[in-house]
């Protein structure tokens, strides 16, 4: 199971990649490997306001459903249409093909994009999973 | 809560890199990779399934045939030694305790298969109702079952099986050798292909799979498939599942299976003055077969409406259906609408309502698509 150095993560298992006030979003090897076959992804619309910690997809696997959650508050720029056709890349590059949407992250005070206090390290994250792996 | 059990094969499944489950108890394979390639390689192939947690009770003596009748709903003393019955436990008032195969491996010996979860009830249900009739053993802790499922089943089981398996038909068995190990080898199966299922001791399970594995390797392939993959199959083929079409509060009836309730034969029998009476005043619900409109899949539970938005069942069973590329799901539905073609129904997916197409069961058919 690999948790990429470069990344940060959240407790439902989002992956948040940051370059300066955008952010590119998927789910964990961790999750994938969890959830099983991915046959079906629900991506928010492009232009969507999303919240931290709050739903705004869905994960269809073989077994189940999961709600996919955004790690920041923002806007939407970008989904990921391949995976309209190939849901399944969310199971083979988690991190990479089976990326699922990028969001212009709300700026805080500073003027800076504010994200969470609660994201987790790479170290975080897989102490939040060890045990179950 | 007690620890699961541990199938007999429990070290392949960990060399294999299963991810394993807790089923009814025990510690089983519920995938080995992706469950939608398992789910093919039965289609398309042949694959490899560890189904130990079955449970299995042999009912041995010249009566056994007898006290099966009076304790299935089935006619069992009927059925010719190698062959084998989809039966049912039912309760007093009908209700269904339990799903079986029943093979006749003697003239004086049946082996019943119970589903992992009931078989702490069919054990004590089976023992009370044979009574002095015959003898009840369970097999269960000292039996290994191993599933090989799929059109290349045979062949490849055959370069391994001390008999011929073109003499075993469907729905029948043999008792032979595997490997060189002893086994009772049945043509039956729970995914809608040919194929068959090894009964032989725990100690043999590892050596016969093992040699399955190699055999099939050497013939295009033979994957070992978990129960994720055997759950979506059954599905598809429009085989019921205990605790989701199957229950204490149905009868045979009502899923569609009246035809396993052999009032016809001799005797008074568990339940048959309720089976008849229901057999007479028809099904209070109908199990019936949906197939999705939308790419959000039906799960258990979710609403079944009508046209009109009117809620008017259950569904027991979704999946995404690999063969179809579509989701499918079978219900409990109240009123007339079992007769296909009568329309688009909806399925509340969490507050959305998404079509559904009422399809007749099976979804999937061996050599044709529904």
């Amino acid at each position: 199971m690999s948790v990429p150095a470069e990344l940060r993560y959240t407790q439902e298992h989002e992956w948040l990649s940051v370059d300066g006030d955008n952010a590119q979003v998927g789910i964990t090897d961790y999750a994938a490997q969890a959830l099983g076959d991915v046959v079906y992804v629900d991506l928010p619309e492009v232009g969507a306001a999303v919240s931290a910690g709050e739903p705004c997809g869905e994960v269809e696997s073989t077994k189940s459903v999961s709600d996919l959650y955004s790690p920041v508050d923002g806007e939407v720029t970008e989904v990921n249409a391949d995976l309209d056709d190939d849901p399944g890349l969310v199971n083979s590059e988690p991190y990479g093909a089976g990326w699922m949407f990028r969001v212009k992250v709300t700026a805080g005070p500073s003027g800076e994009p504010a994200l969470p206090a609660d994201l987790l390290s790479p170290a975080d994250y897989e102490e939040l999973t060890k045990d179950a792996s | 809560m007690p620890v699961a059990k541990d199938t007999p094969l429990r070290n392949v499944h960990e060399r294999l890199g299963a991810t394993m489950t807790d089923f009814a108890g025990w510690l089983m394979p519920l995938r080995y990779g992706s469950e939608t390639a398992e789910h093919k390689a039965v289609r398309s192939s042949a694959a490899l399934f560890d189904l130990s947690h079955m449970g299995e009770i042999a009912i041995t003596g010249p009566g056994a045939g007898e006290a099966l009748d009076y304790a299935l709903v089935g006619w069992l003393s009927r059925v010719n030694p190698g062959r084998a019955r989809y039966t049912m436990l039912c309760a007093p008032d009908g209700g269904i305790l339990d799903d079986l195969v029943v093979y006749r491996q003697s003239e004086d010996k049946y082996l019943v298969v119970a589903n992992a979860a009931n078989t702490a009830v069919v054990l004590p249900e089976l023992v009370k109702r044979v009574g002095s009739g015959a003898t009840v053993t369970d097999e269960t802790g000292s039996t290994a079952l191993i599933a090989i499922q799929g059109p290349n089943g045979s062949s490849i089981l055959s370069r391994l099986a001390s008999i011929d398996l073109s003499g075993i038909k469907y729905y029948a068995g043999a008792y032979g050798r595997v490997a060189g190990r002893d086994a009772w080898i049945a043509r039956t199966g729970y995914t809608g292909e040919d194929g068959f299922e090894i009964f032989c001791a725990p100690d043999d399970a590892e050596h016969v799979w093992t040699a399955l594995a190699e055999s099939g390797t050497e013939s295009g392939g033979l994957p070992p498939a978990g129960l994720a993959a055997r759950d979506t199959l059954r599905l598809e083929a429009g085989m019921p599942l205990y605790g989701n079409e199957l229950g204490p509060d149905m009868t045979p009836y009502e899923a569609g299976l009246g035809r396993v309730v052999k009032l016809d034969k001799a005797g008074d029998f568990v339940g048959r003055a309720a089976l008849e009476s229901r057999a007479s005043s028809g099904p209070q619900r109908s199990l019936i077969g949906l197939i999705g409109g939308s790419r959000r899949v039906p799960r258990h539970g979710y609403s079944v409406l009508s046209a009109d938005g009117t809620a008017i069942g259950s569904v027991t069973s979704g999946a995404p259906s690999p063969t179809l590329g579509k989701p499918i799901a079978m219900a409990y539905v109240t009123g007339d609408v079992s007769a296909p073609g009568s329309g688009t129904l909806g399925i509340d997916v969490r507050g959305k309502t998404e079509p559904a197409t009422l399809t007749e069961l099976p979804f999937y058919k061996r050599g044709k698509q529904a």
